[in-house]
């Protein structure tokens, strides 16, 4: 091997608590990285993973500082060099590409001369001739018209091109290496899928070394050539990525695996028990051992050396025995006939009219979601999918009373209108329609105990007080596996996933008819969305509940989901039971969709059918996806609103196109592809 | 972006128009009229008759409102009662009077302050820090009149270095007039760089901790150019309301200090227009004050244009 490029070695860093005590976030980390070659670190909230990539530059978040151990780039020793060496390194031989680049970017710079300031640290150019550079970075990183953009405030860019704007600035000074936080987190699948390859054909293009940080497997599957698994500051499992992913060794990386939703198996993936220890305790044993099904006494002897077993290294001494299989559990829906919740031809528009539109009648902008409408029955589950902008969120918020209707009629099984907004609904009303959102952590008061959030609902619906209320209370804790211990703690003190189990049992509190689910696994990590996912289905067998399951993941949609609804531009494209949408014929936006997905599998490539283009608002005419459908058919998808094909028990696409000719596409297994750009 | 200036300067010129008459209509609501309220018991006879004729009463209201708005455009505020002088005549020297001291203030104490909490948010909790925001605290809870009593004590009494109060004519020149504000502009400043210290502070220290400025670390950018390039523009943004709304205080701050320093400004034309029930007087100086605040906060909302390119989009 050449010498590396990146030589991270017996790596500890952390913060020093009050008491002197030293708290490591890593602990003793070793690792290498060749020149060109691209490395994937994955891990879970708090595993240390960014910090690990910052440390490559020499960078410690405020507070942190070294105990032990060297971070080694291209020869240079980066915590021991002095400070204006450090920054002449920074950005020029090694560069990062921030995880949200648009809050990375400093908005009151334009982009030209954000990229123009790296330049001119980092390069002897002139100003005029910086002025071309930018320019020509800006078409390297393939955004359209770079004159125009490099005039450009970022909060003007699309997410995509802010991401991309952010690659053009770090590649400014010539990178020996490209660090990646999440590079493409919070954009939305499409987007992201053609950022991965773009990056991708760069690394090729450039022979410039490539780390990703990312908690999304599928990520790293598709983009790093070795990967590195993190787990409470340490390296547990790391090797080729095409070796790991395919026969991972340590107990954790199984158990990541496995509990990833995947597009082609239904039902909910297999969780993994416990938590991670805190960030910064002390270890004695192994850092899994609570959390490990082939745990044993050895396992408490010391925390086990990284060993390696063929190509890849292993943080575990039993990594060589067959391992308990992860299993999926198939979901037994209880559907009845009976309905939960109809939606008919419904409308919602954000747009108010202002004095002088209504004084210059101006036409009133294509509203936010239209014609949409559904049947949920009792007992079942609905899935809406869709990118940010698709109007799924808007939806819920309408059945909730949060936005208004423009049209049509939102009415409960027992004929019960929804129409009204929250403030003229009755009591029994509210009751009937509860809520989970996405972030727990804004959704529940700070300042009131759990206690005292479910005993609200408990009060106000049903006039629960006193003991009675309590009890209660500690029965929802229990349903969703929490210890009645934790009634008089506040939000503050509960992790991520116990706080999105809080705000569940607040919704079943109510003892609803209709849950609204949105976005309630996104900011969790995967193991824990597993146990999350399960709670929410186990908790509909045991009360015969009915879900509306709003997600951008299409393959969560698809684990929790009966029926799905893939939306776009606030229409709905595709409707129908969840093994028919995710089987063809599609809509072309479901295949672009799905095509889009990458999953944690080195043997499958994304295929990109459409651009990434992002729309403001949908068209006045025809169909929702007429400006970026790669199957458009010609003026009549412009013109005229696309009618429904009813294929096979309630699967109904609406497209031009004729879809009775069963034309067999796969998607998720392609050749070796060229990004679609 | 013409038009974005357009409608903010509309908006600000719509607010006046409404202040103006929200206080013609309150002097009119009162019970009598300006001259029974000026003359008290002698309203009666020919005093009263010859009042109501100068002051153009036995027109209707809406004509009158109109006279006076169309004067005040002009400048014409009408006539004072108790001075018997166009109010334009006796407003012109003092108007200059608080202008060279509220303007030298905020001249003064904006740019220190903005500096000064610059230098507290990026040393946050450093020893320049702490003293920085305890001398802040203290200048924020001490009442202007306690500030202006000790300095008076110090400088005019101990020292002699400046006069107590003012005993030049509201006419005199610059340079005798300069003496006399010393005082009178440090009291005012000292609240002024408190505030908008304080809040410049807490915006810097924001901006630091924000992604794009650890991105421009990792960039490699010096220091010093991270808190010029990057950090002041976006921290001023939150704090231009600040500022804003500090400068509002001054004028009521005005006032007071005016007052104590027996400084010929408006300050003290009011209080003497309110003791006389000088109503046409007082209603021309609440003008010219509500005309400046709103013009402070036009040219805070045309700064923060200028600093913000997010807010220039259309539709906002």
């Amino acid at each position: 091997m050449t010498e590396p490029l990146i030589k991270i070695e017996d790596l500890s860093l952390g913060f020093t608590a009050k008491d002197g005590r030293q708290a490591p976030i890593l602990r003793g980390l070793s690792l290498e990285l060749a020149p060109g070659e691209t490395l994937g670190i994955v891990g879970e909230s708090g595993s240390g993973k960014s910090t690990v990539a910052l440390a490559m530059m020499g960078y410690l978040k405020p507070g942190l500082s070294v105990f032990r151990g060297r971070a080694v780039f291209d020869g240079n020793d980066m915590f021991a060099l002095p400070e204006k060496q450090r920054a002449r390194l920074r950005g020029s031989s090694i560069a990062l590409i921030p995880q949200n680049a648009g809050q990375a970017l400093t908005p009151t710079l334009k982009i030209g001369q954000q990229i123009g300031e790296a330049l001119r640290l980092h390069t002897a150019l002139t100003a005029g001739e910086r002025g071309i550079k930018v320019l020509e970075l800006l078409n390297r990183v393939r955004l359209p018209s770079p004159e125009d953009i490099a005039k450009r405030y970022p909060h003007e860019l699309s997410g995509g091109q802010q991401q991309r704007a952010a690659v053009a600035m770090a590649l400014a000074g010539n990178a020996k290496a490209l660090l990646l936080d999440e590079p493409t987190t919070g954009l939305d699948v499409t987007t992201q899928a053609h950022i991965l390859e773009f990056l991708r054909s760069l690394a090729k293009e450039l022979g410039v070394a490539m780390i990703y940080v990312s908690h999304d497997l599928g990520v790293i599957a598709r983009a790093a050539d070795r990967v590195a698994v993190m787990y409470a500051g340490m390296l547990v499992e790391e090797g080729p990525t095409a070796e790991v992913l395919r026969a991972p060794n340590h107990p954790y990386t199984r158990g990541l695996l496995a509990s990833i939703p995947r597009l082609g198996e239904p039902g909910i993936p297999a969780s993994m028990p416990g938590m991670p220890p805190a960030v910064g305790s002390e270890l004695t044993a192994c850092a899994f051992i609570d959390r490990c099904p082939q745990a044993r006494t050895a396992c408490r002897d010391g925390v086990p050396q990284l060993e390696r077993r063929g190509g890849v290294r292993v943080r575990c001494p039993f990594a060589g025995e067959p391992a308990p299989e992860h299993v999926t559990a198939l979901r037994e829906p209880q559907v009845q006939e009976a309905r939960a919740l109809e939606l008919r031809d419904v409308a919602i528009s954000y747009h108010k009219p202002g004095l002088m539109e209504r004084w210059l009648k101006k036409p009133e902008p294509a509203p936010t979601v239209d014609r949409a409408g559904f049947i949920l029955k009792k007992g079942e589950t609905l899935g809406l999918v869709g990118e940010s902008g698709s109007g799924k969120s808007t939806i819920l918020r309408a059945i909730a009373g949060l936005a208004g209707t423009r049209k049509g009629s939102v009415t409960l099984g027992d004929g019960e209108s929804l129409n009204a907004p929250v403030a003229g609904r009755g009591r029994e009303t509210l009751r009937k329609v509860q809520m989970i959102f996405q972030n727990a952590d804004a959704s529940l008061n700070p300042r009131q105990s759990i206690g005292e959030i479910l005993m609200a609902p408990l009060k106000l619906y049903f006039g629960l007080k006193g003991a009675e209320a309590q009890a209660r209370a500690e029965a929802l804790l229990e349903a969703v596996r929490l210890p009645a211990r934790y009634m008089p703690r506040f939000p503050g003190q509960l992790s991520g996933g116990e706080k999105q189990r809080v705000g569940v049992a607040r919704a079943f509190a109510a003892n609803p008819e209709v849950t609204l689910c949105d976005e309630v696994t996104s900011a969790l990590d995967v193991s824990v969305q597993a146990a999350a996912l399960a709670l929410l289905t186990r908790l509909q067998k045991e009360n015969g509940s009915s879900y509306i399951f709003v997600s951008h993941d299409l393959a969560v949609v698809r684990a929790v989901s009966d029926r799905v609804a893939v939306l776009y531009q606030g229409r709905i494209c595709e409707t129908g039971p969840a093994e028919q949408v995710y089987a063809p014929p599609y809509h072309p936006y479901t295949q672009t969709l799905m095509g889009a997905v990458l999953e944690p599998d080195p043997d499958t490539a994304p295929i990109l059918l459409a651009n990434d283009m992002s729309e403001k608002a949908p068209p006045a005419t025809g169909c929702p996806f007429q400006r970026r459908c790669a199957k458009r058919i010609g003026s009549i998808c412009d013109t005229v609103v696309p009618p429904a094909q009813e294929l096979q028990s309630g699967h109904v696409i609406h497209c031009h196109i004729q879809m009775s000719g069963t034309e067999a596409e796969k998607i998720g297994v392609a050749p070796e592809l060229l990004p679609a750009e | 972006m013409p038009s974005l200036i357009l409608r903010r300067f509309s908006f600000a010129a719509f607010t006046i128009g409404f202040v103006s008459i929200v206080m013609f209509a309150a002097v009119e609501a009162l019970p009598g009229n300006v001259c029974t309220s000026f003359l008290q018991r002698f309203a009666q006879g020919p005093r009263l008759e010859r009042c109501i004729e100068q002051q153009g009463l036995e027109r209707p209201a809406l004509v009158r409102y109109g006279d006076w708005a169309a004067g005040a455009v002009q400048g014409d505020f009408g006539y004072s009662l108790k001075k018997r002088k166009p109010i334009s005549e006796l407003i012109r020297e003092r108007f200059r009077n608080t202008a060279l001291l509220g303007g030298l203030a905020a001249l003064l104490a904006i740019p220190f302050a903005i500096f000064l909490g610059i230098a507290a948010g990026v040393r946050r909790d450093r020893p320049l820090d702490l003293s920085l925001s305890g001398a802040a605290m203290l200048a924020m809870t001490v009442p202007e009149f306690v500030t202006a009593t000790a300095l008076i004590y110090v400088f005019a009494i101990t020292l002699q270095w400046f006069p107590a109060v003012t005993i030049v004519s509201p006419g005199a020149g610059f340079l005798q007039m300069l003496p006399n504000i010393v005082l009178p502009v440090i009291v005012l400043s000292a609240v002024l760089i408190a505030h908008i210290m304080r809040m410049m502070r807490a915006s810097v220290i924001d901006v630091m901790a924000s992604d794009y400025v650890q991105m421009a670390r990792l960039k490699g950018v010096p220091e010093r150019r991270i808190i010029w390039k990057h950090v002041v523009p976006n921290a001023m943004i939150p704090a231009l309301n600040v500022i804003a709304l500090t400068i509002a205080w001054l004028l009521a701050g005005v006032v007071v200090v005016e007052k104590v320093f027996n400084y010929p400004g408006l300050g003290t034309l009011m209080i003497q227009a309110i003791y006389d029930r000088d109503l046409p007087l007082v209603q021309a100086i609440a003008l010219i004050f509500s005309v400046i605040y709103v013009g402070v906060n036009l040219l805070a909302d045309l700064a923060a244009l200028a600093l913000d390119p997010r807010l220039r989009r259309k539709g906002h």
